[in-house]
């Protein structure tokens, strides 16, 4: 299946009518930090795949949190505990409404994606894995995503597997069912590459690991805030994100887990909030989510979360891909006719960014000089370690888009490049 | 063109990250460092051959790096030739000072890299500008087979 048809199957041409009619300047104004300079330039930041910017609803959102309601939840029983425990609840219902989850109480408030891959790698790994079982991955996971799994396999004997990725950016799809064998158990990938840009098929990965029984994980750090999700469409069980990548707070993200799926899970870590009654020998537990949300949580940051939602889903999430796509597609044209400049991934369809790298310079270099010109591109190795090995090269440049960024910084971003190569050539 | 880079990024930096001095394999080295900057992927392999007191008799480096690493290697290289064991430490805390000490006097006896001060600021680049450094320190630690070392403390 498709991914559009997969994520965006309700909703997809209503909202692409109303993109044409949205005037991005104006939504540009309402990131108070994008008036910001760097060394004298106005900013054009590139690098929201690392994190985004936040709009001013959604710091107002925390600032009222902390004049209005800050408490403890679901502790006292006083007034400001109860506003606090409501908009904490609150917010996990937005962010089950957001990614078509069946229950809030599949929602598990958690630092960010890494801390909720590896409460999955601990806590159903722990419970699941035994020696001579498979966990399958690709080559082009985050770090996030690849070492949590090398912990839980040297801890029970596992083994990984990896689906490898041909040189346009795209997974080796005909390889799949040599690699899903019945030892697989979990079968664990990302939705867009962090590199890359490649938009993985998800729903058809989820189809074809369920078929061999195996469960399914879903890093969506850099789509949920990009492109429609649902994850009962999808199909998968478990789906991973951080909010600071799609406008919210940093420090808070997100663990959908399928109710059966988490039902069977024994707790994570230990402490309050996710006890019923505790004996010096022994604890009764909390079911999911609370199960997993053990001491006090980011009551801010969960508020902030939601506030990022509305924001976003003013705007509208089919309308946001299709400008980034624009922007993405528009910057990958322009690169490649750069001379000397390669760039990565697919063709056709890709998330918001483009990985490039120049004969004239190294992206550290590159990066240097562009910050001098107020252009923040990221330029390294991504958390990508052994996908820039793939590729055979140490690391690249990102430029990273989001719907506040325009055309125009990208002709500027193309003008700041021929400098760089002229200087270091 | 921004002052900042044209600092940073100085002609004989430029000139030495094109065509570096010393760049190549040493056969009969008795010890070899392979030095890598983790935080962006950059290495470097470092080769040193000692004369009878334990100076640097020959040094030789090959890998991949930005400008500034590159640059350094080759412009360490060229100045810790023959060179004993004393000078090369206290040139290592001198050059060191040189791109991370704001005010700091410098040093004369650094002599041709003195073009590195630029680097001091810019602190996200430091490390690239040490790597060799560090390989060149690793070695004298090490003195014979081989060794690694990395920017980032493990
Ligand atoms: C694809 C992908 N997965 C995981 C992560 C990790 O996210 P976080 O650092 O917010 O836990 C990132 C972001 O760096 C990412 O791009």
């Amino acid at each position: 299946m498709n991914w559009r048809v997969a994520a965006c199957r309700a909703d997809y041409r209503v909202h692409k009518i109303a993109t044409s009619t949205l005037d991005w300047k104006t939504t540009r104004e309402d990131f108070p930090i994008l008036r910001e300079k760097a060394h004298g330039h106005p900013l054009i930041y590139f690098d929201s795949a690392a994190t985004s910017q936040k709009p001013r609803a959604v710091i107002e959102a925390l600032r009222n949190f902390y004049e209005h309601e800050n408490a403890n939840v679901h502790r006292g029983l006083h007034t400001l505990s109860s506003r606090a425990t409501e908009a904490y609840e609150n917010a996990r219902h937005r962010v089950a409404e957001y990614i078509g989850a069946a229950s809030p109480n599949e929602i598990i408030f958690t630092r960010g994606t890494t801390e909720s891959i590896n409460l999955v790698a601990e806590a159903w790994g722990r419970k699941f894995i035994r020696e001579g079982d498979v966990i399958l991955l690709t080559v082009m996971e985050h770090h996030s995503n690849l070492v949590p799994w090398q912990l839980l396999a040297e801890r029970t004997g596992a083994r990984l597997r990896f689906v490898p990725v041909r040189d346009d950016g795209t997974l080796e799809l005909e390889q799949l069912s040599s690699l899903l064998t019945p030892e697989v158990k979990l079968f664990a990938f990302t939705h867009i590459s962090n590199s890359l840009g490649t938009i993985n098929p998800v729903a058809d990965l989820c189809e074809k690991a369920r078929a061999v029984g195996a469960l399914t994980l879903v890093d969506a750090a850099q789509s949920v805030g990009h492109l429609p999700i649902d994850v009962r469409e999808l199909g998968c069980d478990f789906l991973a994100f951080s909010g600071h990548k799609m406008c919210g707070p940093t420090g808070i993200g997100v663990l959908f887990g399928r109710a059966k799926v988490l039902d069977s899970m024994p707790p994570w870590q230990g402490g309050g909030e996710m006890i019923v009654s505790v004996a010096l020998e022994k604890s009764a537990f909390k079911k999911a989510p609370h199960l997993f949300e053990a001491g006090t949580p980011n009551i801010a940051g969960a508020i902030g979360l939601a506030a990022a939602i509305d924001y976003i889903e003013s705007i509208g999430r089919p309308a946001i891909f299709e400008h980034d796509s624009q922007l993405s597609r528009y910057a990958a044209e322009r690169l490649k006719k750069l001379p000397g400049t390669r760039i990565f991934g697919p063709n056709k369809e890709r998330g918001a960014l483009v990985g490039f790298v120049m004969d004239a310079a190294h992206p550290h270099d590159l990066t240097t000089f562009a910050d001098q010109y107020g252009l923040a591109m990221r330029g390294g190795h991504h958390c990508n370690q052994p996908l820039m090995r793939r590729f055979g090269v140490s690391g690249t440049t990102r430029a990273s888009f989001y719907f506040y960024n325009t055309i125009e910084e990208i002709d500027r971003m193309i003008e700041i490049l021929h400098a760089a190569a002229r200087f270091f050539s | 063109m921004i002052p900042e880079i044209e600092e940073l990024y100085q002609e004989v930096i430029l000139d030495h990250s094109r065509r570096p001095r010393n760049f190549g394999e040493l056969p009969d080295a008795a010890v070899r460092v392979h030095g890598d900057n983790p935080a962006c992927g950059d290495e470097i392999h470092l080769a040193v051959k000692f004369d009878a007191d334990g100076g640097l008799a020959d040094i030789k480096f090959t890998g991949r790096g930005c400008a500034i690493s590159q640059a350094s290697a080759s412009l360490m290289t060229i100045k810790l030739k023959g060179k004993s064991r004393a000078e090369v430490m206290g040139m290592l805390g001198a050059f060191h000072d040189l791109v991370t000490e704001e005010t700091s006097e410098v040093p004369k006896t650094l002599g041709d890299l003195r073009v590195m001060q630029g680097v001091r600021k810019f602190p996200q680049r430091v490390k690239c500008a040490m790597l060799p450094w560090r390989a060149v320190e690793q070695a004298l630690e090490q003195g014979a087979g081989e060794a690694s070392v990395s920017t980032e403390p493990a």
